[in-house]
């Protein structure tokens, strides 16, 4: 039973938290927002050469070789800043996929170029009754020539809008829930026959709807068994989120602390209401119990037992979803008025934590998956 | 022991529902219940139809406008304006300024002021929060010096909402700096338009910009509106605070949300089925509802014992209503965000929901069900926090 980091990963903690803290206050961070992309390039090009974007990749694409716990802890210092970068959606979501699923004239062309943060990827599964089943798919691919072409809708694809490279599960047999029957395809965004409609989310982050019109795309794994490894890349993009989870409720809960200690109302700080103290002790018990969990999903997540691999992600989400909510509803009552204004920090944090809930399935889509699935403890 | 209503009753409500689902437009009404806010042009001519049929200010005395009306006849015209999504009128004319006036203002101040406010000719807003005096309000810092006869005020006041529109401001002001806290404060009337005052918006977290800040710098206003007497302020406060009883819990509103995420969910998928059909939803939904009906025969309760009383003293049992609605009404928001799933992500600004030649983002009811969660987290801050209520059973119902 070991809990701690070892010295590679301390080093690594040091240097991302040291970047976020000088890098990424809250107004810097609102000038990255207001960039063309939604985010700020030069930080992306920071993060490149500080071996960030390598970071799960293996040291023969350039990478630094490192599993879930590196990614954790890149993931909650970036949720302490609110890092608005597409790192999920790049690094872990599209690299992972080319990881697992890719070629090997794929990985040697792709995963250096992402290390090196020369390109950007996103990854197009949600579809507008898919709703968070990522089996659930009608975009169809079909057979041309010695290639294939994409036909569908995708939506809520995170950074769609500036990927340079999608990649799109698609149908190549089977209905529209089938599991087997599924594929993955890579697309080049500017590829005839896609369109993209950019916008943000809630969160400040960016989105996409992509429409493929008979877009040409080379396969990504074998068409039609490709489901698995998906399922894989998106437990380990659920344990990366909670990682950041952790970042986001920490500041949430450490903020309010330090806000009711200096809060005067009635001639005394408000945290010296008992009412109050113990309000705050829940949040920090909440916290602590998804602090475990988003352990938990860590080290499950290079398990090669699928079923207790996704379990795992499972009630790791299911917990965070939880804690995530009482702690940012509750971050609010207690600042009071201050925490509703978009000039304060806290609200932001309110905001992320809400979408991180809904990213690949909320905690009562995870509930059913866990009770599905028998026990936790089986 | 009798859970109807009484033929009478029965045909009041006919008569008011009738009234709200012909006189007021559909399409005001349909934006109201999918959660967008009123424009200033629709608020104003929803109040004006009202204040023509003598809807707008029931609550107030007969002589300016009020109906007479029993607890149980306002309790059904507060609800079938929620269900039928009628955006209540303007809460700082009807509920706030108006009833203060009528009690304790001046013949003059009457006249002047209270058939402006029933019809919206005046649109108000409140001055009472400050940076420094939020749920502890007589600390208030803003002041009033006397100047022959006038009053010169400065200080701050923020989360003014509405501001924006506001011809009129009601404010809470300090008259006497010796006294104690609650005994030097004055209750007075300022126009938006006089010199010195600089209204700031606040953005908030949904997007919107509905509070703002209010600075007066040397603002010179005429001691006739001063209301009642000066140095009683606090206690003037105290009973527009403690007015909105019935209304407080906005069962309607909540009902009404729960219909909608019925209708939404029948049309969201869950894989084959709709998400209606769907068990644990359905069970969690069945959930929230159990709870707002205990929270409806809880108010039905307080209204059936205020039947046939006075109006005037503030009930301690509002504060269950306003504790346990606030928290209902947020339970539905986050249902409503829920339901609508990855597509409660995209993020539309206000300004681009409506009139806009864009498709929307995903379903055309998606946009609004995040912001409208993350606004309504105001509900249990705002009209005395929920600690503050929790501290007011505490006192006056348990007697600790
Ligand atoms: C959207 C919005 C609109 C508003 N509109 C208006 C308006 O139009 N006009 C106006 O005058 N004001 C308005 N307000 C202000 C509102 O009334 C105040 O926000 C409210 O009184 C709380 O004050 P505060 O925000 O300063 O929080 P604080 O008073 O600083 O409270 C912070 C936290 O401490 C708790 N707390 C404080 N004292 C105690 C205690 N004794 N025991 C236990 N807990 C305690 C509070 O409940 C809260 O959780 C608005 C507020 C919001 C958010």
């Amino acid at each position: 039973m070991d809990f701690d980091l070892n010295e590679d990963q301390r080093l690594l903690r040091d240097s991302v938290e040291r970047l976020v803290t000088d890098r990424y206050g809250f107004e810097q961070r609102k000038a990255f927002l207001s960039q063309p992309d939604g985010f700020s390039r030069e930080m992306w090009k920071q993060y490149a050469e500080l071996g960030l974007l390598g970071v799960p990749f293996a040291e023969e694409h350039g990478g630094f070789g490192g599993g879930p716990v590196e990614t954790m802890i890149v993931m909650e210092a970036f949720g302490r800043g609110l890092v608005v970068e597409p790192y999920l959606a790049t690094v872990i979501l599209g690299g992972g996929l080319i990881r697992y699923a890719g070629s090997e004239a794929q990985q040697a062309e792709m995963l250096p170029k992402i290390v090196g943060g020369e390109m950007l990827v996103a990854f197009a599964h949600v579809e507008r009754h898919s709703r968070y089943e990522l089996h659930n798919v009608a975009t169809k691919a079909e057979r041309d020539g010695d290639g294939w072409v994409l036909s569908g809708d995708k939506g809520v694809v995170l950074h769609g809008d500036s990927a340079d490279c999608l990649l799109v599960t698609a149908r190549v047999s089977g209905g529209q829930r089938d599991r087997d029957g599924i594929g993955l395809f890579l697309v080049r965004a500017d590829t005839p026959g896609v369109t993209r409609r950019g916008y943000p989310t809630q969160d400040g982050l960016r989105a996409a709807e992509i429409s493929f019109d008979r877009a040409r795309a080379e396969t990504v794994g074998e068409p039609g068994a490709v489901l698995p490894h998906i399922e894989r890349v998106v437990d380990e993009a659920i344990a990366a989120i909670c990682a950041e989870s952790i970042g986001v409720m920490t500041e949430m809960q450490t903020t309010t602390v330090d806000y009711m200690k200096t809060r005067k109302q009635f001639g005394r700080a408000i945290g010296e209401f008992q009412a109050l103290q113990h309000r705050a002790v829940d949040m920090y018990v909440d916290l602590e119990q998804a602090r475990s969990m988003a352990l938990y999903a860590t080290v499950m997540a290079s398990s090669d037992d699928a079923v207790a691999r996704r379990l795992a992600a499972s009630a790791a989400k299911v917990q965070i979803g939880r804690s995530g909510r009482k702690i940012g509803q509750e971050t609010i009552q207690l600042h009071g008025g201050i925490a509703m204004t978009a000039e304060y920090k806290i609200g932001h944090y309110f905001k992320r934590m809400t979408m991180i809930d809904i990213l690949f399935g909320d905690a009562d889509r995870h509930l059913a998956e866990v009770a599905a699935h028998g026990s936790v403890f089986a | 022991m009798d859970l109807n209503f009484t033929p009478e009753e029965v045909a009041f409500r006919d008569e008011v529902r009738h009234f709200f689902r012909t006189e007021i437009p559909a399409d005001i009404r349909a934006k109201h219940l999918g959660g967008e806010h009123a424009t200033r042009e629709e608020m104003v001519q929803t109040q004006r139809t009202m204040n023509a049929n003598g809807y707008a200010v029931p609550h107030w005395p007969r002589e300016w406008g009020g109906k007479d009306w029993t607890s149980v006849q306002l309790y059904l015209y507060q609800d079938e304006m929620q269900l039928a999504g009628v955006p209540h009128p303007l809460p700082f004319n009807v509920s706030m300024v108006g009833p203060v006036i009528a009690q304790f203002g001046n013949e003059a101040q009457k006249k002047r002021f209270l058939p402006r406010a029933a019809n919206i000719d005046d649109w108000w807003c409140q001055g009472f929060s400050e940076p420094g005096a939020g749920s502890d309000l007589a600390s208030l810092r803003t002041t009033a010096r006397r100047e022959g006869d006038t009053y010169v005020v400065n200080g701050q006041k923020t989360w003014t909402t509405l501001a924006q529109h506001a011809d009129w401001l009601f404010c809470l002001v300090r008259t006497d700096m010796a006294a104690k806290k609650q005994e030097g404060i004055s209750f007075i009337l300022i126009d938006m338009k006089t010199k010195g005052i600089t209204v700031r918006p606040i953005r908030t977290i949904d997007g919107g910009a509905e509070v703002n800040e209010v600075f007066l710098d040397e603002v010179v206003v005429p001691a006739e509106n001063l209301v009642g007497q000066e140095n009683k302020g606090w206690d003037y406060a105290k009973f527009l605070l403690g007015n909105e009883r019935t209304g407080i819990a906005r069962v309607g509103v909540s009902k009404a949300r729960l219909a909608r995420i019925r209708e939404l969910a029948s049309l969201e998928r869950m894989g084959d089925i709709p998400l209606i059909e769907d068990r644990a939803f359905r069970e969690k939904l069945a959930g929230v509802e159990i709870e707002l009906k205990a929270l409806e025969m809880t108010q039905l309760r307080v209204v059936a014992a205020e039947r046939g009383q006075a109006s005037g003293k503030p009930n301690p049992a509002s504060s269950i209503l306003k504790l346990k609605g606030s928290v209902l009404q947020q339970a539905t928001n986050e249902l409503l965000m829920e339901v609508v799933g990855p597509y409660a992500m995209p993020y539309v600004p206000e300004d681009d929901r409506e009139g806009s030649n864009e498709p929307p983002i995903g379903p055309d009811y998606a946009a609004e069900a995040a912001p409208e969660y993350f606004n309504w987290r105001k509900i249990s801050i705002y009209g005395g926090s929920n600690e503050i209520q929790r501290n007011i059973v505490a006192k006056a119902i348990l007697g600790f």
